[in-house]
Formats: structure tokens, sequence, C-alpha cells
């Protein structure tokens, strides 16, 4: 074989042997890193897995954000109008997490469905709300005021 | 008045790019010489219509001129000047006039400093990048205009910019970002001018190099500032997040980074001549999705401004004619240009080779975990969400794989060289550098695998460096006589591969040996972690320009000696109500300590604190400006400021058209 063909042909098999391994790593990789968005309705009639990572996202029920007094616990309820989703978290909540507004909460569902998040985000400015909690709202039919549509 | 001027000069700019893009090329294609000639004069005459019709918007938002809706929607008359200015790309619609002034910045610096280029060369670059001009700024016109009007109604204030945007950093962190963006703009342009033309050569790739070299180097200035300003302006210490938006500059980078190495290649030794176009071709179509996702609103993030469905399909309809358009041209061109130059496996060019499929591996496995949420969408197979351990978990094996390669790599000779003569330069650096590892994390409290190995792989660059630098220089009368013989184009290499190693070693060791501790602490309380003491001294109340703010007052001390007086604030926004943390952080080269508010808890004034201790966090920032500086110092190189030979003008050995 010409010697140039020849290193081409071995130049192949090393990109080709690398990237398969690469995507290897890729799939393997992603097996156990990615989560899937659930709105509240989802997780009431029992379609969100329990155990595994999920997000749940919709507006902050008014009035259940509950803090603890003596460490950072906090409880807060995600709706979407039609259904509750009750979330617990300990840490520092984000600076525009608040009631009546919308936010997302990643963690593992409980037995007694309750979600136990690791990472709470709220939107990042007054006239922004994350994409699927405005999908969500639209699935249940409500605006974000809870107004049926 | 004034916005009306703004918006016609930006038409008149709209107007010269359709000309830039169909009579130099027009002229090009006919060899008509009066054509080609007139694309420098109106790569200028671009250049100051943008810079007009941008003048226009800044002086809108200085005079706090409510009635451009821009204006109204993202400032207000109470917000510092400063601030007004970096309000002027804090907004859809004024980052994409910043993108455009930028394009035509870089167009007219290609027409102003390419004497040496042949003016057949010159006019199909300019060109291109008309064309990507009249994309942008029809995008502009159509879409997103900037100066449109609230007549009648206009407010009495507006209404603020996002206050997480109100700070030093973010003044320059976008334009920085988009020099680097859209400088690939010229790379990407020489790459189709040399497929138009059929000639694909080493000089090719050293008029190419320069531009493709700066545009590297602001991308990494903009890709750190955007890390930093994260760090100390989010509120939660982190530096990356792997954040789509953050990866959409991050993959450009990648590909760039790729591209400056195959370039190399193509000029010393004619090689990878039509992979280096692909990867041009590459890095400039990565510039445009990042600008495609940011600016479309289908990504949850502070940089995405607008959700306007007919934004993101022009976006999405420019992207795939620029992609499909230069890879069909590609395909039909690339079989001419190819070369047959050979080189032996133990050389420069096989490590080159290396870097070049671990960089563009990294950049397919981050693309992957980036579209892969919005294909999933897309296909209606549920909201997917592809976290920070996917990220890791693929690239910081494949960059420990690249190490062992690059610490060769200066070292290495082109087209042969021998595994003997590697083993006599480098075993010393190789043995020194597993010493280092094994010994330099002792100086920290707890020894750490990762950290070793960071420190060990660290070294052996640093050291092969320095190794290869003395190579160089002892057969110099004197060391200094030595150091002056060596090249801006090598400084750059030592500079751009020692930053490198800074970054990994700080990257590590912050990610590795950080505590973070958040906890509920009132006036009077004092809580220790990694050896230093945070007092909690007293709650203040304070009042800035357009806020109101709670203030901690926290005292730091290290076995009883005061290390620094922190005061972080929880600050609330007069004009949107709008809160926000300020962090405070004592920074040092070895260690920062950063503390930030949460919340209020419990009745007693006690607040949810936030307390980090985060050593060499700084090496890695410092390291990318390492990085940069080094992009910018192989610019000075002599070999790229020849003057174009009368002969050359008009390059005549350029394959035939259509064949």
């Amino acid at each position: 074989m010409h010697p140039i063909r020849k290193q081409r042909l071995y130049l192949v098999l090393f990109v080709v042997l690398f990237s398969s391994a690469a995507a290897g790593l890729v799939m393997y990789a992603l097996s156990g890193n990615i989560n899937l968005f659930f709105p509240p309705t989802d997780v009431a009639e029992g379609k969100a897995p329990v155990g595994q990572p999920i997000r749940v996202g919709g507006m902050v029920l008014d009035n259940s954000v509950q803090r603890s007094n003596d460490s950072l616990a906090v409880t807060f309820v995600l709706t979407d109008f039609k259904s509750n989703v009750t979330v617990v978290y300990e840490g520092i909540l984000p600076d525009l997490f608040g009631e009546g507004q919308g936010a997302v909460a990643s963690g593992k569902l409980n037995d007694d469905g309750v979600l136990v998040a690791s990472e709470v985000l709220a939107k990042h400015d007054e006239n922004y709300m994350p994409p699927e909690v405005a999908d969500a709202l639209e699935q249940s039919g409500f605006d974000h005021k809870g107004n049926a549509k | 008045m004034i916005p009306e001027i703004g918006h016609f000069a930006l038409i008149i700019a709209f107007c010269l790019a359709i000309i830039l893009a169909v009579v130099p090329a027009w002229g090009a294609w006919s060899r008509n010489t009066r054509a080609m000639a007139i694309a420098p004069g109106l790569a200028v005459g671009l250049l100051v219509f943008v810079g007009i019709s941008f003048a226009c918007l800044c002086i809108s938002f200085l005079q706090d001129d409510f009635s451009v809706k821009v204006v109204a929607s993202n400032s207000n008359s109470l917000l510092p000047p400063i601030y007004k200015f970096s309000a002027v790309w804090g907004n859809h619609e004024g980052s994409l006039l910043l993108w455009a002034l930028i394009l035509s910045f870089w167009t007219a610096a290609v027409a102003v400093f390419s004497s040496q280029l042949p003016l057949l060369v010159l006019s199909r670059v300019l060109s291109v990048m008309g064309a990507i001009g009249v994309g942008f700024m029809s995008f502009l016109l159509l879409t997103s205009n900037p100066f449109a009007r609230l007549l009648p109604g206009t407010p009495a204030d507006g209404n603020d910019l996002n206050p997480l945007l109100q700070d030093p950093g973010l003044i320059i962190h976008p334009p920085l970002l988009y020099m680097g963006y859209v400088g690939f703009s010229v790379a990407f342009a020489f790459a189709i001018a040399a497929l138009l033309g059929g000639r694909l050569d080493a000089s090719w790739a050293r008029w190419s190099r320069p531009w493709t070299n700066i545009a590297w180097a602001f991308l990494t200035l903009g890709i750190m500032l955007g890390s930093w300003w994260a760090y100390y302006e989010l509120g939660w210490g982190g530096w990356w997040f792997w954040d789509p938006v953050e990866n959409a500059s991050f993959m450009p980078w990648l590909a760039g980074t790729a591209l400056i190495h195959s370039l190399a290649a193509t000029e010393k030794r004619g090689l990878f001549k039509s992979w280096t176009v692909l990867l041009a071709i590459f890095a400039f179509s990565l510039s445009l999705l990042g600008t495609f996702m940011v600016r479309s609103g289908v990504l949850t993030s502070v940089h995405a401004f607008a959700t306007d469905p007919a934004r993101g399909l022009f976006i999405l309809v420019f992207l795939a004619l620029v992609v499909g358009g230069s890879l069909t041209l590609y395909a039909l061109r690339a079989p001419a240009v190819t070369s047959r130059v050979s080189f032996e496996w133990v050389s420069r060019e096989s490590l080159i080779l290396c870097n070049n499929v671990i960089f563009l591996v990294a950049t397919i496995t981050v693309l992957f975990g980036t579209l892969f949420p919005l294909i999933m969408d897309a296909l209606g197979a549920g909201k997917y969400s592809v976290g920070p351990p996917y990220f890791n978990a693929v690239f910081v094996p494949l960059m420990a794989l690249l190490a062992p390669f690059m610490g060769l790599g200066p070292t290495a000779r082109w087209k042969k060289d021998s595994v003997r003569r590697w083993q006599a330069e480098l075993a010393i650096p190789a043995i020194v550098a597993v010493l280092c590892g094994l010994t330099l994390p002792l100086l920290h409290a707890d020894y750490n695998l990762w950290v070793a190995l960071a420190v060990a792989l660290s070294a052996w660059l640093v050291l092969g460096l320095l190794r290869d630098l003395w190579y160089r220089v002892r057969g110099a009368a004197s060391l200094g006589a030595g150091l002056r013989r060596i090249t801006p184009s090598y400084w750059g290499m030592f500079l751009a591969h020692l930053g490198f190693a800074a970054c990994v070693t700080g990257i590590v060791a912050t990610s590795q040996f950080n505590v973070e501790h958040d906890l509920k602490m009132a006036p009077g309380d004092t809580e220790t972690i990694a050896g230093y003491q945070f007092r909690f001294v007293e709650l203040a109340s304070v009042r800035g320009p357009n806020f109101i703010a709670d203030e901690a007052r926290i005292e730091v001390s290290q076995d009883g000696r005061l290390v620094a007086n922190l005061a972080p604030q929880k600050r609330r926004y007069t004009a949107t109500g709008q809160v926000m943390t300020e962090a405070d952080i004592d920074a040092g080269l070895f260690r920062d300590i950063y503390v930030a508010m949460g919340e209020p808890v419990g009745q007693d004034g006690a607040w949810a604190v936030r307390l980090h201790y985060k050593p060499m966090v700084r090496w890695m920032w410092l390291g990318a400006i390492l990085m940069a500086l080094g992009g910018f110092t192989t610019v000075l190189d002599k070999r790229y400021r020849r003057v174009r030979s009368p002969v050359g003008a008009l390059a005549g050995n350029e394959a035939v058209h259509g064949a």
C-alpha cells in the first residue's frame, strides 16, 4: 500500500477507536446524569418515578413557604393550580424565589410524594418565567395567577 | 431625533453591506479590478455607519430617552451613568447591534491591516464578511429594531437594568466575548475565500493565523470574565455551571483551540489544509449556534432576553444558510485543495493531530450535552436537563488525556523526531513532575489524589516548556541574547501553555479542597471553617444610588489575627423591587474567603449565611489571562507584517474557475 494511504488508514482507525471510546463515555455519563421535568399534575397522578432524579416546576403557592427556626430547612408547595407538590429543601434559596412566583426544584421524590430537593432555581428577572413552568401552566389551563383561562 | 438618525445610519450600513457582499465578489469572479478595489473603502464605511448607529443608541441611553422602547425597558433615571452604558448591550436589540458593530469593526480591521494580501483574496474575504453583516443587520432591522419608539405612551421613568447586570465586569464581558465570537468570522471568511479561489497554501495560513489568534485570545478573556462575574455576582460561589449559555461560548473556544493548532501545522508544513478549513467553518458555525441558543429564548438563562419565535426562526434559518452553504462549498471545492505532504508518526504533526482529535471530541461531547435537551424537547420526548456531572465526567478525562501530549509538543520536531531524543530531553522533567505531584499537595492539610495528578500534569507541562526554552537559549552568547532571539510566536505559545497549566491546577485544587458551609448566624455568632474564624459582628442598613441594602459585618480571623472585615449585602433595587445578593470576598493568590447573605431566618435577627473557603481559585482566571496574553503576543511576530510583493498582487497561480 502507498505509505500515505497506509498512514491515512491508521489515522482513520485511530480516530474511529478514539471517538467510539468517547461516545461510550458520553453514553455512560448521560445515563446517570440526566433528569426529566414533570409538572405537579403528573407527579400527583403518579407518573413521576420515586427515588430517581427529576425536576418539578410550577408556581410557589401563597402562604406555603415555611422556614425552620433553628436550621436552613424550608418547605414549600409548587402548584400548577390543578395539583400540588410539597418540596423540602435545606439551604439558601435564590434571590428571586418567592410566593406567587415560578420556580423549578430538582431532587428525588420520596415514598410520601414529597420532593426532596437538592437544588431550587427561580427566574432571574421580573418579567421572565422558566419555559418549563410556562409550559406546565399551559397544560393545566391556568395563568400564572391561578385564574382559569 | 437621535434615535431616527441611528435607525437611518443602520439602514445605510445595511445597504453598504449588501454592496460589499455583492460587488467585490462579482469583481473577484470576473477579475474586474475596479469592482474589487471598492471593498476596503466599503468596509470602512460600514464601520462608520454602524458606529454612528451604535453611538445614537448610547446617547439615547445616557439622555434617558424613555420614548425609545429598549431604553424604557432596560434603563432608569437613577441608574448610574456607567451602567447606562452597559445597559446598551444588556438587552436583546442592543446586544445584536453590538454584534453588528464588532463585525463591522473586524471587517474594517481586515481591510486596513491587510496590505500584504492580494486584492483578489482581500475582496473575497471582505465580501464574505459583508454577507454575514447583511444577515445580522437584516435580523436587526426586521425583527429587533433597537430604535423602536413608544409613541405615544412614553413612560415617565424606565424599568431599570436587571440588577445582576449592574456590575463593572459586565460592562466589558459582552464586548470581549463578542470580539472573540465575531472574530472567528474572519477565520471563516478567509476559509471561504480560499475555497472560492481553490488556493490554500502556507501564505493563506499565515494571513489567517494572526486574526484567529486574536479572536481566540478575546474569547478566552470574555469567557474568563463571565466566569469571574458569575463567581462574585451570583452570590453562591460557583464559577462554572455548564449552563447552556456558558457552553455556547465554550464550544467555539474549544473548536478555536483546535483551529489555532491546526493552522500552525498548515502554515509550517502545508498539512491538514482541508481539515483546517473545516475547523474554521466549524468554529464560526458554533459561534452562530451560540448566538442562536442565547438569543432565541429556547434556554432558561440570564442571557435569554426575549422569547420571540420569529427571532429564533430567523437565526435558525440564517444558521442553516451559513452552515449549509459553507459545507456545500467545502464539499465542492475541498478536493481541489488537498495536500500530499507526509510526516512520521513520531513528530510534532502527530501531537497536533492528537490535540485536534481531543479538542474536537470535547467540542462534540459538550455540543451533544447542550443540544440533547433541545432535541428531546423538539421531538416531544420530554423535558430533560443534562447536569454538570455529565460534562465533568466526559470533559475531565479528555483534558487529562491532553496534558501528556501537550508537554511533548514544544520539544517535538516537525516532520520526523525520535522517541530516543524525547527520552533524553524530557526524562528529567517527567521525573521531577511526578515528584512534584507526590510532594506539593502535602502543603495542604489533606492529601488528595486528584490534586496530585493535576499537579503532576501541570508540572510536566511547565517543566517541559522550561526545558525547551533552555534548549533554545543555551547556544547564545548570553542569557539575554538568547532570550531576545526567541520569536514572539514562541513566547505566545509559552505563555498560553503556562496559562493552561495554571488553569488546570487552579480548577482541580479549588474543586477538591474548597470548603462550603451554609448556616444560620445571628449577630455575635462565631463559626470556624478551614482554620478561619468568622464572627458576625453586626447587621447594618445601607443606602446605595438605586438600592437599599442589609449589610452583614463579618470579621474573619486566623489564630487570633484579623484577616479581613467582610461586608456582604442583600440589596433591594428600588425601581423594580428586585432583591439581589452582593457577596464579599477576601481575595488572595492561594485562597479566597467568600461570604454571602441568604435570607433572614427566625425571629432573632439571624440570617442564612454562606461561608466559603476556596483555595487557588484565582489561578484559573490568571491562567486564562496568561492564555489570552499568549494569543495576543503571537501577533507581534515579524512574519505577519511582511508587505505585499507587487508580483503577487493579483495572484496568478490560482485554480481555474470550475476546475
